[in-house]
């Protein structure tokens, strides 16, 4: 598999066809992978894809990330969930799907947090998206890479996820209020949730419109609440489920629940999966006049 | 200072400590603004705990705006609109919907009593159902009390 990617990669580095290649490395103790950014047929022996390629590499294709735009036009390493949010880039106009190569990996599965692998892969140590996951197959691609999967995701979606919202939706409003006080306590505004995130790539976050002041700076309680749940607001219909903004917070804010419980709502309310189809326009900027609710008196 | 007035004087300590809710208004410029001016102008009497502001459309409604309510020490939030199909820029309302959709879900999930919020569509002739809603709300959130959960965060 890894050699297929390499010979790939150099195919379309020599041919002049992709400036770069985005893709995983290891690190020097190869004990986690990385990004690595290949400009040179020489140099794409360092790419390799394994259980560990967790991180999201679509990051790297946005606005936050010119100098990589420099470097030309981009092949992009990614497994089937990484494409969802590549689909959704492209269907707000920030790629061009001609101006992107899709190196697409067939995918068993990764591990949830990288310092949790022991050698192999086992069901307790991969996300909750790798459970129910549909594009083990990638779904959007130039190339695919790897052998084909068979895996057929449960038709009810399972997980620790899922249980965790349906247990939270019981609760009174106080037992949830208090819940979520516990948990965004902790927040320390350092925003990883939102630099880790492709889909957070405008230049000038509400975080930092301070005229007025919209969100509270200062890492207390009322400031956390605020930022944390117009984040999640700002993803409703956008979030894909990567999963990279729980992963990256330092402070283990469950941020699934809270993003999760929204892609619920938007698949419920508007019948609308983000990440699957670049050509249909994102919930949120569209509408439909027959849309139910029943708390608009 | 005779009894009487001595009285009356304790009285008004009194009404100072009961609860008057704080009530925020989000409203929109064509319908239910001009519904609550009907309200006005036809004399009708309402409580007086609602702080209106209007907005051009309901589409200009940002969800950050009932957070701000909040922080600011609001005890509940109503947010109005023209009925779906009015809207004075056609679509304003039915895009405001479907993000009060995914925000109310968001709220509710989060713990905010969803009785401090309230969404409505008045139009501009229905100022006898802005009158009933302030009402209502005023009451509804004056047996709940103060959002203390809210004024107690740490800030």
């Amino acid at each position: 598999m890894e050699n297929t990617l390499r010979e790939k990669a150099k195919e379309l580095l020599s041919s002049g066809e992709v400036g770069v290649v985005i893709g995983y490395g290891w690190n020097r103790k190869k004990t986690r992978t990385t990004p690595v950014f290949i400009t040179t047929p020489e140099e794409t022996d360092k790419l390799i894809f394994n259980e560990l390629c967790v991180n999201n590499l679509s990051v790297y294709l946005t606005r936050k990330y010119r100098d990589i735009k420099k470097l030309g036009r981009p092949a992009i390493v990614a497994k089937g969930c990484d494409i969802k949010n590549i689909a959704v880039l492209i269907s707000e106009g920030q790629l061009k799907r001609e101006d992107l190569h899709i190196i697409g990996m067939t995918c068993e599965g990764v591990v949830y947090k990288q310092e949790l692998w022991q050698g192999s892969l086992k069901p307790e140590i991969m996300p909750v998206k790798c459970h129910n996951c549909d594009v083990r197959n990638p779904h959007i691609t130039d190339t695919v890479i790897g052998e084909k999967s068979d895996f057929v995701p449960p038709e009810e979606p399972t997980g620790m996820v899922f249980d965790k919202i349906k247990a939270i939706d019981a609760m009174e409003p106080s037992e949830k209020w208090a819940f979520w006080m516990e948990q965004f306590k902790r927040c320390v505004k350092c925003y990883a949730c939102r630099q880790f995130c492709s889909l957070c790539y405008c230049e000038k976050c509400i975080a930092e419109k301070n005229t007025p002041q919209w969100i509270e700076t200062s890492a207390h309680e009322r400031g956390n609440l605020s930022w944390n749940l117009i984040r999640a607001q700002h993803l409703a219909g956008r979030c894909t489920f990567c999963g990279e903004c729980e992963r990256a917070c330092p402070v283990n804010i469950p941020l699934n629940l809270i993003n999760q419980k929204l892609v619920l709502t938007v698949k419920d309310s508007f019948g609308y999966r983000s990440g699957y189809d670049p050509e249909e326009h994102p919930p949120m900027i569209v509408f439909d006049p027959e849309d139910k609710e029943d708390f608009i008196k | 200072m005779n009894k009487t007035e001595e009285k009356t004087k304790e009285d008004i300590v009194e009404v100072d400590k009961a609860f008057e809710p704080k009530i925020m208004a989000y409203v929109c410029n064509w319908c239910t603004y001009a519904g609550a001016d009907l309200a006005g102008t036809g004399r009708m009497e309402y409580r007086p705990n609602v702080r209106i502001i209007k907005l051009t459309c309901t589409g200009r409604i940002d969800p950050l705006f009932i957070l701000k309510a909040f922080e600011n020490g609001a005890d509940g939030v109503l947010v109005s609109g023209c009925h779906p199909g009015d809207c004075h820029y056609t679509t304003g309302n039915y895009h405001a919907r479907r993000r009060w959709i995914a925000f109310k879900e968001l709220m509710e999930f989060t713990g905010i009593d969803m009785r401090r919020v309230h969404f409505s569509w008045i139009s501009a002739s229905e100022a006898i159902k802005w009158v009933d809603l302030v009402n209502n709300v005023t009451e509804e959130i004056e047996k709940l009390g103060p959002f203390m959960e809210y004024k107690e965060l740490k800030r």
